[in-house]
Parts: structure tokens; C-alpha cells; sequence
């Protein structure tokens, strides 16, 4: 079986922080925005590099994503930076009629997302912004597994002409993607192939999925694990081709299993190839304070659920 | 362009507004009947460079956001009467298939528009960002916007008035059409905003009046002034005053019109009271 090598633990948002920085110095038109969040989103280099091209809105999300929108008209490709929850909820009209609506090249890059920022609790988590993002009409929606995955992700989207959601976290997590891979927007990354059962995961249950296959090959279950980092566009073809060959389907994801990339799976999949499907997410619930660790096994988001639910859907092939 | 000849487009502007709410039976003529002259001095009064072709990124002229979205029929009529696309249009005024939508959006490629406003209180944060970038392209052309009195209640529009002072975003000149009247009633019943000159002040913005928005003269020369006071480190308010439904005398000294059509006959009435001037679509 395959090993994917833990380089060594770094946090998605560094990964963001280190592609915006390579932006400053190849892409004259990239600018940056903040609302008072610029050490939790790691974008000090950029600034420091780029005085000019920064723009320090204040705690004012709605008037950060107004002037995205504004900076684009005059050939800026906007980078708006804060927690996912400030990033989405809080400004969800702005981003619709100012950004999506108005078909605006702005990107949204939305840290602290899913429970694992930990402590602060259920007021600045956010299990809900991947389900708002994709409602949108033309919203691109990127959920990042790890430190290279982000870097190359923030590096691809400067490239794509059009609005897009760059979801990212705090904790330090497994870095395994080799640094040389290539983003590509709406194109899955098969890590495993296998014949029993498809794993489908994203964001920090990535390498959790990984951890889980691992342990199903010890027990003679032969895991297929996709990676699905763009969850709009949904790389459909992956998906179906995978659940045709293995008959069933684990998605697992730090979000609500309401509006997230389980729905969509499920969506495709009823569509194209009905199968049996779990849902490794949180259950329309909120999170609460407690450390990453804490959380995902309180709110069955590792490994450990996703063994779980892989015993539970093969019994209901 | 002299006065009287301002004053004549205006006034085919005020026909173009009255037949698009009446053909669909909706929209909103009161605020659009308002801002008819200033509508009328930007574009055609010469306050506003601005390229006879439309180009989204508008480098090196000068660049205008409605804000209150809902007064589209003003700017859909001076902007078809300015060339940006065919005044025959009109016709499809929130007609299914049209890119004259009830609020004015970028969706449809309607030449002139460079953001989507309805939903209020977005407008002066896209034209923030907007003045931004043409401080970053060494671009010296000016951003306008035009806000609705009553909109200035939308919370975002305070974020925005504290970044441009604070950031001394100078090339920007926005406009408050203080009509006093919003949809509900008059905006002392609604949610009185206090000394709105005191709380532009308070923030840090340059601000003047224009006492009769209304009055083609006063506006040119307003805007004439507000131009002169940009570039000296304080973004430049400029409250307007006008009367809603101007031009029909049944439609002044109320909010009744904020967001209703004329019928057949009333709009017989009004159309009597502006007769043609450039010829109707």
C-alpha cells in the first residue's frame, strides 16, 4: 500500500500565507484586504513586501467584500481575508449582489473554518459556509487538505478569472501533498485505489480518510480514497467512476451534513449511480470550545468515524 | 452644454421614466423623477469624463455607482440617451429577457453599469475599491456614487464612510439624495437620522450642500465645486436636496410614488406637464 509521508505538521493557513506571498512577487495585480485578522491569516509577509497593495479595512467585513468588488474594476485581483465564519454568514448579501451576482474576480479567503480552531468556540467556528458558497451562482468553493495543497490552491485561483471561496484552518495538520503538484480547480486527487468501499474526503479529514484506509488494509478492506479539494465544480466523473467500481460511499467533511460536499456526492451519485452513502460530518449541530483533537472525536470527524461508517455502509451494500 | 438645452434632456429624461414604470406597471418614478438633473449634469452636463464606449475596468475616466438601485429608470434613460446602448431599449424595461433588469446588475452586459445595486448600502464600498485602484494605476480620474437619503440607514455605509476619511480616499464624491422619503413614510417617521452635514463632518469627510437638487443650474455648479475639493486629503460629501417626483406636480410632497406606476391617465397628466424634447423611444 502506498505511505503518504507526514513532511511535518503545518497549518493550511500558512500554506495560503506562503502563496500570497509568491503572488506579491509574480502577479503586479494581486492586492490584498484584511479586517483586522492579518496574523491569524498569516499575510504579514505580503504586506510587508507590498505596502501598497494592502488594504487594511477594519473590523467592517461588509465593506472589506464591497471594496473586493470595487478593486476588480481597475484590473486588481482581490485576495479578502478573514475567518470563514466573518468571511460568509456575516456578509452573505454583500458577497452575493457585490461579488457573485455582479460576476466580480474576487477571492475569499476564509481561515478558521470548521471547529478546529478550537477554543473560541461555536461563535467564531463555521459549519455552514460551504452550503452558503455553493448556493451562489458561479462561486467556486475550494476546501484545502494541507500546507502545499493550500499554497498551490491560492497560486491557481489568482489564474481563474472569477469569484471563488478558499476554505482553510488553524491547526497544524499532516503536510503530505508533494510540493510539485499542480492544483487544478474541479479535478479530484485519487490518493488510493481500492474495490470495496469509495472514501471521499476534504479539507482536514483528508488525511484522516488516509489514516482510515490505512487501517481497513490491515483488516482486508480495500479502500478507494479521493481527495475532493474543489467541491464546485464537483468533479462528477471521478466520483461516479469510482462508486460504479466499489458499490458504496463514505464522504467525511468539517462541516454540517446539511449543504456540504456529502450532499453533493449524494446529489451526483442519485443522479448518475445511486449507492449507499454515510455522512462523516457534524449533524446540524454547532461546535463548541475544546482543542482540534477534542472536537473531532466528540463531533466524529477522524479516522475512528470514518472506520465506522465504512463497516456501516458495506453492510448496506 | 448650456442650461436650457440640460434642462430639455432632463425633461425627456423625466417622458423616459414615467413611460418605462407605466408600460410594466412598475418601478420606482418618485426618487428617479428626484435625481433627473443630476443624472443629466454627469453625463451630459460635462461633470463626468467619461469614454463614449463602455469598458468594465474604466481606466482613465471618470467612473459613477448608483447605489439606491432602484431609481434605474433615471439612469437606464440618460444612459441610453448617452450613447451606451440603443434608447429603443427602454421598451424592455423589466420585461423578461432584458437587460434593463428592475435594478441595475452587470449580469446581462448592459453597457454602463459596473456593479449590481439594489440591495442597499453596497455601492460606496465597491466605489471605494474602486477609487483604490485607480490610486494604485496612478489613474487622477474621479469614482461618484449616489446614495438615497434613507439608504444611508444600511449599517455598511458607515464602514465605508469611516475607511475613506481614515484612508483619505480623495478622489471620490458621493451624493446623498436627501428627498426625505422612503418607502414607509418620511425618513423623520421611519428612523430620523439626525444632521447628516454633523455626522459626514464627524467622520472626516469634506461636505457641501446643494440646496435644489432640482435646479439644473445649482447642480452643475455644485458638482463643479465638489470636483475642486478633491485631491486635498478628504474624500467630498455632497447633500442634495431634492424633491421626490419631481417634474408631476401629483407626485411631489409625498412618498406615495417611491415605488408605484402611473396609470393610463395619470401618466397622460404627467406626460402633459413634460412635453417632448428629443423625441420619445
Amino acid at each position: 500500500m502506498k505511505k503518504y509521508t507526514d513532511t511535518g505538521k503545518q497549518d493550511t493557513r500558512s500554506g495560503f500565507g506562503a502563496g500570497l506571498t509568491e503572488l506579491g512577487r509574480t502577479n503586479p495585480n494581486v492586492v490584498a484586504l484584511c479586517a483586522d485578522l492579518v496574523g491569524s491569516l498569516k499575510m504579514q509577509d505580503f504586506i510587508d513586501e507590498n505596502p501598497e497593495r494592502f488594504f487594511q479595512v477594519g473590523i467592517a467585513e461588509a465593506n472589506m467584500m464591497g471594496m473586493s468588488a470595487g478593486l476588480t474594476i481597475g484590473g486588481k485581483i482581490p485576495f479578502a481575508g478573514t475567518f470563514a465564519n466573518f468571511a460568509t454568514g456575516r456578509v452573505y448579501d454583500q458577497i452575493r449582489q457585490s461579488i457573485a451576482y455582479s460576476g466580480k474576480n474576487v477571492k475569499i479567503c476564509a481561515s478558521h473554518s470548521g471547529v478546529t480552531l478550537g477554543e473560541d468556540g461555536a461563535t467564531h467556528q463555521i459549519l455552514e459556509d460551504i452550503g452558503l458558497m455553493k448556493m451562489l451562482p458561479g462561486m467556486i468553493v475550494i476546501n484545502t487538505c494541507d500546507f502545499n495543497q493550500t499554497k498551490a490552491a491560492t497560486l491557481a485561483i489568482a489564474d481563474y478569472d472569477g469569484p471563488v471561496y478558499l476554505r482553510f484552518g488553524r491547526p497544524k495538520v499532516a503536510n503530505f501533498t508533494p510540493e510539485d503538484q499542480k492544483f487544478e480547480i474541479g479535478k479530484a486527487v485519487h490518493l488510493y485505489d481500492g474495490n470495496d468501499v469509495t472514501i471521499i474526503a476534504t479539507g482536514h479529514l483528508v488525511w484522516e480518510a488516509i489514516e482510515a484506509a490505512q487501517k481497513l488494509n490491515e483488516k482486508g478492506i480495500s479502500a478507494e480514497v479521493i481527495n475532493i479539494h474543489t467541491i464546485k465544480p464537483l468533479d462528477e466523473q471521478a466520483i461516479i467512476k469510482s462508486v460504479r467500481k466499489t458499490g458504496c460511499v463514505v464522504t467525511a467533511e468539517e462541516h454540517n451534513f446539511l449543504g456540504g460536499l456529502g450532499e453533493s456526492v449524494a446529489r451526483t451519485l442519485a443522479e448518475n449511480n445511486p449507492a449507499p452513502q454515510e455522512f462523516v460530518a457534524t449533524q446540524d449541530t454547532f461546535g463548541e470550545s475544546g482543542t482540534p483533537e477534542q472536537l473531532f472525536e466528540k463531533y466524529g470527524l477522524n479516522a475512528e468515524a470514518i472506520l465506522k461508517a465504512v463497516e456501516k455502509v458495506i453492510r448496506r451494500k | 452644454m448650456e442650461i436650457k438645452k440640460l434642462e430639455d434632456f432632463a425633461t425627456q429624461v423625466r417622458r423616459d421614466i414615467l413611460r418605462q414604470v407605466h408600460k410594466v406597471n412598475s418601478g420606482h418614478p418618485g426618487g428617479s423623477l428626484g435625481c433627473t438633473e443630476f443624472f443629466t449634469a454627469l453625463y451630459q452636463g460635462g461633470i463626468m469624463e467619461h469614454k463614449p464606449e463602455f469598458n468594465m475596468d474604466g481606466k482613465d475616466e471618470d467612473l459613477f455607482f448608483l447605489s439606491n438601485g432602484h431609481i434605474s429608470p433615471v439612469f437606464y434613460s440618460v444612459l441610453a440617451r448617452s450613447g451606451y446602448f440603443p434608447v429603443d431599449e427602454l421598451n424592455t424595461f423589466r420585461l423578461i429577457d432584458s437587460r434593463l433588469q428592475g435594478h441595475p446588475t452587470t449580469h446581462e452586459g448592459l453597457p454602463g453599469i459596473r456593479v449590481a445595486s439594489g440591495s442597499l448600502g453596497q455601492g460606496m464600498s465597491v466605489a471605494l475599491g474602486a477609487a483604490q485602484a485607480k490610486k494604485l494605476n496612478k489613474d487622477k480620474h474621479l469614482v461618484y456614487t449616489l446614495h438615497g437619503d434613507g439608504e444611508l440607514q444600511e449599517g455598511q455605509n458607515w464602514e465605508a464612510i469611516m475607511y475613506a476619511a481614515g484612508n483619505k480616499v480623495d478622489n471620490i464624491i458621493s451624493t446623498v439624495d436627501v428627498n426625505g422619503q422612503q418607502i414607509d413614510g418620511s425618513t423623520e417617521t421611519v428612523l430620523p437620522m439626525g444632521n447628516l452635514k454633523a455626522k459626514f463632518e464627524a467622520f472626516g469627510w469634506d461636505v457641501m450642500e446643494i440646496e435644489d437638487g432640482n435646479d439644473m443650474k445649482q447642480v452643475i455648479d455644485g458638482l463643479t465645486e465638489a470636483k475642486s475639493r478633491t485631491g486635498k486629503g478628504k474624500p467630498v460629501c455632497v447633500l442634495m436636496t431634492t424633491m421626490m417626483g419631481n417634474g408631476v406636480d401629483f407626485m411631489m410632497h409625498t412618498h406615495a410614488w417611491h415605488g408605484k406606476a402611473p396609470n393610463d391617465e395619470q401618466l397622460e397628466n404627467a406626460l402633459s406637464q413634460n412635453p417632448e424634447t428629443l423625441g420619445d423611444y
